[in-house]
C-alpha cells in the first residue's frame, strides 16, 4: 500500500487540543471534526482545512499528538482525507489510537528534519520507504512490530475483535 | 534482571510470570472509564463490534463531567446518548449530575480504584489512579469500546523512569509543585512512553491528595502511568474508601531503571508553568508581578478538599482583586458537601469567588469561565496549551492552590509568603 501527497509540516509537541480544539467536541462526526482540524495551529504558514487535498501527508517532529487523549483527533486528520502522518515520536495515546481506527503513522526522525511544508511525497507503508520527491531523498521509517501490523492488516482494533469474539 | 512496579502488575494483569520492557502483551481490565466527551464515540465503535452485552457490568465507569450541566444542545445529546447506552447495557457505575464528580477525583473516592488494579480510561488524566499503586492509564475511545465488550486491552509493557523524592517539602511545596519540577527539568516528553516510579523517604511526607496531583500530570511528562508503592497512608485510604479486594505490589529491588532522578523536596519552590506547555516552568518569584483577569482553583489534578481547605485558609477574611474572576470547581459532591460542613464555601463566596457545582468546564475552554482573546489565568489546572481555556490568543499559567489564592488577592502572580 502507497500513499502519495504532498506536505503539511509542523514542528515539536502538537497537543490535541490545536490538532482539534475542545469547544468542537460536542459533536462526534468525523465530517464535522475535520471542518475545524488544525484550527488552533495559529503559528502554521499554511491554512490546512482551506488546503488540504485527499492523499495529503502531515509530517511534524517530536511528540506529535501529546495530550488529551480524545480520539477526535486522529479521526479528525483522517476524516480531512491526510493519507498519512509522519513524525520524529508520537504521544503514546495518539500512536495507540492512531493504530486502532487505522490512520497510518510512521515515526522517522531523518523524514521529519528534511521534509517541508508544500514538499511532494511518496510513502510505501510495506517497506516503510519514504521518498520525497521534491528533494529527489529517500528515507527509511522504523518497522512496525508484527502484533501492530496484524492489528492493522485485520481494518483496525474493532475489526480484530468482532474476529476475536466471533461476530460475523 | 528484576520488573518494576508497573511491569508486575501489568504481568500479573497479562497471566504471565514475567515481563520485560517493549514486550506486547494484553491484559485483563478491572475498569474501564469514560466520560461524556470520549463515551459516544466509544458507543459508536462498541455497537460496530455487534454484541449486545458488555464484559462486566460492575467493572465500567462512565461519569459525564467535562460539558455538564449540559452546556449547549449538542453536549445535552451527547449525555442522553450516554445516559442511554448505560441504562441499556446496566452498567452499575454511572453517575448523573447531583451524583457526578470530575472522574479522577470521583472514582478514588468512590473506591473503585484500589493496589494492584489494571485501569483504563478515554481520558488522558486516568493515570491518576497510581497514586493508588494501580496501573491506570489514558486511552482513546476504539480501546474503551474493546474493554467494554472484553475486559481487555493490549499495552506495549513500559520501560521506566525512577523518582526518589528526598526530604520533608518545604514550606508551601504541594504536590502540584513537584510535578511542575518534574516536567520542568524532563520535559513534556521527558518520560514518553515510559513508567513514572516514584520512590524516596520524601513519599511519607505526601498525602494521598499530593499524590494524586502528581499521578494525575505524569501524562503532562509524556509518561504512561506514575506509580506509588503502598504505604500506611495508601491503605488507610483503601479502607476509608472501598470494600473492593486489592494487591499490593513492589517494585524488584534489581529492577531496570532507564533513569533514576533525586528530587530534594526541601529545596523545592512554589513553581509556575509559563504558556503554552507545561514544561515552561519558572519559580514563583521569578513570576512575581505579572497581571492576571482570571483565576481557576479545582480540575481532576487540584480539585480535591485539601486543595481547596488550603485556597480557603489564604482567602479567609480576605477579599478578591476587583479586577479578578476567581472560579472555584470542587472536585465531587462529597467535596462540595464538606465545603459546605466546613465553612469554605461561606469564605469563598464572602471573598468575592464563584463556587460551582462539580464539572472540568474551564480546564479544556469548555465552559465555566472561557477565556477572551488577550485574557490570561492562573489555574491549578493541569494544560496550558495554545487556546486550552477559550481564545487561542488567550494565556494560562499553571500553579498550585495556594499560589492562585494568593495570586487572586492581588490580581498577579503573587508568592502564598506574602499574603
Amino acid at each position: 500500500m502507497k500513499a502519495y501527497g504532498t506536505v503539511f509540516k509542523y514542528g515539536d509537541n502538537i497537543d490535541t487540543d490545536v490538532i482539534i480544539p475542545a469547544r468542537y467536541l460536542n459533536s462526534s462526526d468525523p465530517k464535522e471534526l475535520a471542518k475545524h482540524c488544525m484550527e488552533d495551529a495559529i503559528h502554521s504558514s499554511v491554512n490546512f482545512v482551506e488546503n488540504v487535498k485527499d492523499g495529503d501527508i502531515m509530517v511534524a517532529e517530536k511528540n506529535f499528538g501529546c495530550g488529551s487523549s480524545r480520539e477526535h483527533a486522529p479521526i479528525a486528520i483522517k476524516a480531512s482525507g491526510i493519507s498519512c502522518v509522519i513524525a520524529k515520536t508520537f504521544a503514546r495515546i495518539f500512536y495507540r489510537n492512531a493504530i486502532n481506527i487505522g490512520l497510518p503513522i510512521l515515526e522517522c526522525e531523518e523524514a521529519a528534519d528534511d521534509i517541508d511544508m508544500g514538499d511532494k511525497v511518496e510513502v510505501d507503508f510495506t517497506t516503510g520507504i519514504i521518498k520525497n520527491i521534491t528533494k529527489n531523498k529517500t528515507y527509511q521509517a522504523q518497522p512496525f512490530p508484527e502484533f501492530m501490523q496484524e492489528l492493522m492488516a485485520a481494518g483496525g482494533l474493532i475489526e480484530q475483535t468482532r474476529v476475536k469474539l466471533g461476530v460475523n | 534482571m528484576g520488573m518494576t512496579m508497573t511491569q508486575k502488575i501489568l504481568a500479573a494483569g497479562a497471566g504471565l510470570e514475567r515481563v520485560k520492557a517493549g514486550q506486547l502483551i494484553e491484559a485483563k481490565l478491572d475498569l474501564v472509564l469514560g466520560n461524556d466527551v470520549t463515551t459516544p464515540v466509544a458507543i459508536n465503535e462498541f455497537n460496530k463490534i455487534g454484541i449486545d452485552r458488555v464484559f462486566d457490568k460492575e467493572k465500567i465507569a462512565i461519569v459525564p463531567d467535562h460539558f455538564t450541566p449540559n452546556k449547549d444542545i449538542k453536549s445535552a445529546e451527547h449525555c442522553k446518548m450516554v445516559r442511554a447506552f448505560s441504562k441499556s447495557m446496566e452498567i452499575k457505575n454511572y453517575f448523573e449530575v447531583g451524583q457526578m464528580g470530575i472522574e479522577h477525583c470521583l472514582i478514588p473516592e468512590q473506591g473503585l480504584a484500589v493496589p494492584g488494579d489494571v485501569i483504563i480510561g478515554a481520558d488522558s488524566h486516568t493515570c491518576t489512579y497510581g497514586a493508588l499503586g494501580a496501573f491506570s492509564t489514558g486511552v482513546g475511545s476504539t480501546d474503551m469500546a474493546v474493554g467494554m465488550a472484553r475486559g481487555v486491552a493490549w499495552f506495549k509493557v513500559p520501560s521506566a523512569i525512577k523518582f526518589v523524592l528526598k526530604n520533608k517539602p518545604a514550606k508551601w511545596i504541594s504536590g502540584k509543585d513537584i510535578i511542575l519540577h518534574i516536567i520542568g527539568k524532563i520535559g513534556v516528553d521527558g518520560a514518553l512512553y515510559k513508567s513514572m516510579e516514584f520512590a524516596g523517604d520524601g513519599l511519607k511526607y505526601l498525602s494521598m491528595d499530593d499524590r494524586f496531583t502528581i499521578s494525575n500530570m505524569a501524562i503532562e511528562a509524556g509518561g504512561k502511568n506514575g506509580i506509588f508503592p503502598v504505604d500506611e497512608k495508601t491503605l488507610e485510604y483503601v479502607k476509608e474508601h472501598s470494600v473492593k479486594p486489592y494487591k499490593i505490589y513492589e517494585a524488584d529491588e534489581d529492577a531496570e531503571y532507564d533513569q533514576v532522578i533525586e528530587i530534594d523536596l526541601s529545596k523545592l519552590e512554589p513553581t509556575v508553568s509559563y504558556p503554552h506547555l507545561p514544561e515552561n516552568t519558572k519559580t514563583v518569584s521569578e513570576a512575581e508581578e505579572l497581571e492576571i483577569d482570571q483565576v481557576v482553583i479545582g480540575s481532576c489534578t487540584n480539585g480535591r478538599f485539601s486543595d481547596l481547605k488550603i485556597a480557603a485558609d489564604i482567602l479567609k477574611g480576605k477579599e478578591i482583586n476587583p479586577n479578578i474572576r476567581c472560579i472555584i470547581l470542587p472536585g465531587t459532591q462529597q467535596i462540595y458537601l464538606q465545603c459546605l460542613r466546613e465553612g469554605l464555601a461561606e469564605i469563598f463566596v464572602t471573598a468575592g469567588c464563584a463556587f460551582s457545582t462539580p464539572t472540568c468546564g474551564p480546564c479544556l475552554g469548555g465552559h465555566m469561565g472561557i477565556l477572551a482573546k488577550g485574557e490570561r489565568a492562573l489555574s491549578t489546572t493541569n494544560r496550558n496549551f495554545v487556546g486550552r481555556m477559550g481564545h487561542p490568543e488567550s494565556e494560562v499559567y499553571l500553579a498550585s492552590p495556594a499560589v492562585a489564592a494568593a495570586s487572586a488577592i492581588t490580581g498577579k502572580i503573587t508568592n502564598p509568603e506574602n499574603v
